[in-house]
Parts: C-alpha cells; structure tokens; sequence
C-alpha cells in the first residue's frame, strides 16, 4: 500500500501546493485523484515516484519510507505515463517499449521479446514494432506509453493525465483498454485527470482535491455520487451527478415484459394475443428474434407487417451488462417510451416503460441508503458498464 | 580574359599539381589546420552546450560571450596573437577557434534547449541516470541542430583559414596572398575557387554524416 502521511509540498516562494495531505492508495485497484488546475494533484503523484520530493510528511511503501531506497531504483519499481506519452522520437516503436527492461540489464533480445508481447496486451499492432513515433495516431502513442510504462511489470503505476490529449472516442478506446488491463494485470495504479466522469468511470476509489492542495473528499465513485461531501464537490461532480450514478445500478433487477414482442410472421392469434395484453406498442422483432421496430397493435396485420412503416426503437440495452442508467437513456430516446432490452447476442429479450425504470431506480436508491447508512463507506459496491 | 579563363589555365597547368605549392599539399594544409581549429572548438563549444543546454543554466551568459567573439575580427586578432607570441601555430589557431566556438556553442544550447521536455520527464520519472537522459534522450533529438551548428562552424573555418598564409604558414590562401603579390591573378583565382570548392565539399560531408548519425525518427522532423 502507498501511504501518504500528511505531506505538504512548499515551493521556495511561498506558495503550498499539498497541504498536509494524507491519502491510503490501496493495492491491486486504481486511485484516482481529480481535481481543477492548481489543486496539486499532478504535484501528489510526483512526489510519490519523487520526481518532487515533499517538503513535510513521508510517503510510505509497505510501510517503508519512500527515501529509504535510491531515487532511480525507486522510479524502475514504478510504472510512469503521462500526457502526450512522451516518446522517444529517435528510438523505434519497440525501443522505447524496451526502456526499462534494458536499464535494468534484461539483455537486448530478452527485452524485445518482452516489448512485443506488451505490444500485443495494449492492443497494438506488431507490424507497428519497426515505426517511429511520429508515425504513429495519438491514440496509438498513448498505447505505447502505457506499454513502456508497464515494460518491466512494475506493481505500481503512476499516470499523469494519460488521455487527456486524445479525442473524445479515442479517449473511451483507452479507458475500456485501462480496465481491461488493469483486470488482467491488477496494478496498483494511481491515476491523475481533471475530467470527473474518467474518475468516476476509472477509479475504484476517487480523491477530490480542491485549489490549495486540499483533499476534499476521498469515496468509491458511488458515493461521491450519492453523497458529496460538501457544496465544492457536489459542484465539481456536476448537474448530471444523479443521472450518472444510475451507472452503479445493474439493470438485471428490472421487471421486462415479454408479451408485448411479436415476430415479423406471427399469426393474427398471436398480434391479438400480444395486443390484448394491454401495451400501447408491439415491439416486431425478425425471424431471428432481433428488434426491428415499435408499432401500434391496430396498424399489424398478420402476414403483411411493413418494416419500414415500423418507429424506430432506438438503441436498445444488454441486460444484465448495463447499468439503469443506459435503460433510462434508452427508454428516453425511444419514441415509445419503452426501453428494449436484449441479450449478449442482441436477441430481444423483454421490454420496459420508462415508469418501471424509475420505480426500480427507488428501489435501487432504497437498498443502497439502507446497506451504506451503518458504515457510511460503500465499499462492497459493484461497479457496472455504463 | 575572364575568370573562366584564369580558372581554365590554372587547374591546367601541371606545375600546380605537384611540389610543396602543389594544389595537393595546399589543399592538405588547409583541411589540417581547419580541422584541428574545429576539432579544438568542437572540445570547448560542445561540452559547455550540452551541459548548460541541459541544465537550463547560463543561456545569457553564453549568448554575451558568443556576440562579443563575433565581434572580433579574424585578421585582427591573427596580427595581434602574432605580435605577442610570435611565429607558430597558435597564432593561427586562435581566431580561427575564437570564430567557430560561438556558432557552436549557442546552437548547441538553443538545440538541447529545443528539445521536447515531456521524453525528458518521461525518462526522469522511468528511473534514467541523468548522463543517460542527456546522451540517449535529448542528445539524439538535438543532433540535426547541434550538427548544423558544427557545420557553419567549419565552413567559416574554411574560408577563413586562408589569413594563415599571412603569417607564413601554408594552405590556399597561399595561392590568393602570393597572387596578389605577384600579381598573378590566375592564381588567386584558382585559390578562391579551391576554398569554395572546399567549402561544398564539407556541406557534403555534413550532408552525409547527418544521414549516418541522426535517426530516421528525427530525421523526420528538421
């Protein structure tokens, strides 16, 4: 575990960028800390590789004392990104992968072996081994930034606003990558944004810091998002912060309809049947069972279903996988009100009106205020795809 | 005649192919002193570059001294070093490397200067050694500047190594001083024309060495 024991970082003219700051990063889970510019985030997660050493307090690894060991040991036992990747412009793709591994005297062969095999875990082509970095997208640079950064299999790693040169939906192509690495891989990461919904999309614990170098508060993004500690971090969270919770509600609870689903070459028995059970819409899905549009009971006729008359269904949620917040959204684009769910293979496997959603989102918030009251810490929270 | 002409004749005639004014000893005479000038500002300009450049530290004292040295003229300060030290080499030696250490001194600085500092912070922050980050991070970003700056640097050591003929030393500008003298103008011309022919050829040679030197990821980006 990473302790930061009351540290406090004073610059020579006066000014405090960490103000007695303490924070317990724990292992095998990503920490993320956030924050508006100037609140001394990016100056906390230097301190912890020293790349700034603290002017009061001690960071404690495992319980030993951050300055106990060399400077450059340290920083070889810790994983560093940061913005822009910062590659080596001279050295091929695979060198710079190599770093690490070859400062600690791995051996030429041995090192490149490594780098390719880290190329492949971050998603990045082989063919791409050869290339300078100039030749290569942002996004893909970023990628080979986390690669050397993870070269030598380092247990922490240090990540200093990684994503945030990149393009909204390269952005979210990172972050998925981030957490299907850290699955595999559980580091104990320490990561730096002032982007709250990457906090809140990322961070097994989040820590707000305010302008001075303040820790504002320090909870699972779950409850940030159900209680902010104060008016600066319900602020920073947003307008939206009610909505976004719903992204730890899982979906499976909701109650879907099957009845109101009818194939593209059902009988007229089965239109009536679907339509006597009192829904305004039928959902026609083709032979397959996939969703192909809503329509009114009245206007099917068996045999003779036009698909191109049918409203669109929007775009419909995995249930189980999704959270309530993506079967509210979908629920509110659709232009029946009625949110389709389907299976992993996009089979429809239910409906449900918006009105069920939020019943099941009181329920949800119920549930949650009675398990989080006694302890207050949430912990226990699963987290669900957004 | 015209100057093709005095060219024309001048390379023609055999007698200036051999013997101690042959245009293969001048021509060797001058590639040594001008290569032992760069070799010797190379050793003082380098080295203050890469670590003041590094370091961020006396920029402004760097870019004083370097205009004041450029201040100084060549022929001058040869005189004046031949007065207070008398014959040899030195004198020589002295304006030619007070000339050539500027340009390479500052485009060194503003080249290590130049350099992206987040591969820097990235290499800091991995655990590099901090004679590794200046030699394997931002001396091979900084090389296409720093070579630049060596190679201006002997261009004008080229053309201005000929003032070593004032003082009885050899080189081309043998042909251009004794020339005039005689009033032999085939031969300053020819002299002239050997100094620019030279002055290419180490265009080239820089030409080449940045190709063998400087990685096709920098290349790139000059």
């Amino acid at each position: 575990m990473i302790r930061i024991d009351s540290v406090t970082k004073r610059y020579p003219d006066g000014t405090v960028a960490v103000d007695r700051l303490s924070l317990d990063i724990p292992d095998r889970s990503i920490t993320v800390l956030v924050g508006p510019s100037g609140c001394g985030k990016t100056t906390t997660l230097r301190m912890i590789n020293r790349m700034v050493e603290p002017s009061e307090g001690t960071i404690l690894l495992d319980g030993v004392d951050s300055r106990q060991q060399p400077v450059n040991t340290l920083r070889r036992s810790m994983g560093y990104v940061i913005q822009n990747a910062g590659l080596f412009q001279h050295r091929t793709i695979l060198d710079n992968i190599a770093t690490v591994p070859r400062m600690l005297g791995w051996g030429k062969e041995k090192s490149r072996a490594r780098a390719r095999e880290l190329m492949e875990r971050v998603g990045l082509d082989g063919a791409l081994a050869k290339r300078y970095p100039y030749q290569l997208s942002g996004g893909q640079q970023q990628r080979v930034g986390v690669a050397r950064a993870l070269a030598a299999d380092p247990p922490v790693l240090l990540m200093d606003e990684p994503f945030s040169a990149v393009d909204p939906v390269v952005r979210k192509g990172l972050q998925d990558e981030l957490l299907r690495i850290q699955e595999e891989l559980g580091k104990t990461i320490v990561f730096v944004t002032h982007d709250i919904d990457e906090a809140v999309k990322l961070g097994t614990m989040v820590a707000v810091m305010r302008t001075g170098g303040k820790l504002a508060q320090f909870a699972p993004p779950a409850e940030l998002l159900s209680h902010p500690a104060d008016a600066f971090v319900e602020d920073f969270l947003g307008a939206d912060r009610g909505i976004r919770r719903l992204s730890f509600f899982p979906s499976a609870g909701l109650e879907l309809l099957a009845s109101p689903i009818v194939a593209v070459d059902a009988t007229a028995e089965q239109i009536a049947a679907a339509g006597a059970a009192g829904a305004p819409y039928l959902l026609v899905t083709d032979a397959d069972g996939k969703p192909l549009g809503w329509s009114e009971p009245r206007e099917l006729t068996a045999g003779e279903i036009k698909t191109d008359r049918l409203l669109s269904y929007g775009r419909p949620f995995v249930t189980g996988a999704d959270s309530l917040r993506a079967a509210l959204d979908c629920a509110v684009l659709s232009p029946t009100g009625w949110a389709v769910a389907v299976d992993a293979e996009g089979r429809a496997a239910g409906v449900v009106s918006q009105q069920v959603i939020g019943e099941a989102i009181r329920g949800a918030h119920a549930e949650r205020r009675a398990d989080a009251e006694p302890g207050a810490d949430g912990g226990e929270i699963q987290k669900v795809a957004p | 005649m015209n100057v093709l002409n005095f060219i024309n004749s001048f390379f023609s005639d055999n007698a200036h192919w051999q013997g101690y004014d042959g245009i293969p000893t001048r021509v060797g005479e001058h590639i040594e002193y001008t290569l032992m000038a760069l070799g010797i500002a190379a050793a003082v300009g380098l080295p203050i570059g890469l670590v003041t450049g590094h370091t961020g530290r006396g920029g402004n004292a760097l870019a004083l001294i370097a205009t004041s040295a450029r201040a100084l003229p060549s022929f001058g300060l040869m005189v004046l070093m031949f007065i207070l030290l008398g014959l040899g080499m030195a004198p020589v030696m002295i304006p030619l490397v007070v000339l050539a250490v500027p340009p390479i001194l500052v485009t060194t600085y503003e080249a290590m200067r130049s350099v992206d500092p987040a591969p820097v912070d990235a290499a800091r922050g991995m655990g590099m050694a901090e004679t590794a980050v200046l030699f394997r991070v931002e001396l091979p970003v900084a090389l296409p500047l720093i070579l630049s700056g060596l190679r201006s640097a002997a261009i004008q050591i080229v053309s201005t190594a000929t003032i070593a003929a004032y003082v009885s030393f050899g080189g081309l500008g043998r042909y251009i001083i004794d020339g005039l003298y005689q009033r032999n103008y085939e031969k300053v011309v020819g002299g002239a024309t050997l100094v620019a022919a030279m002055a290419l050829a180490t265009l080239g040679l820089f030409w080449a060495l940045g190709r063998l030197a400087v990685s096709p990821g920098v290349r790139r980006r000059h």
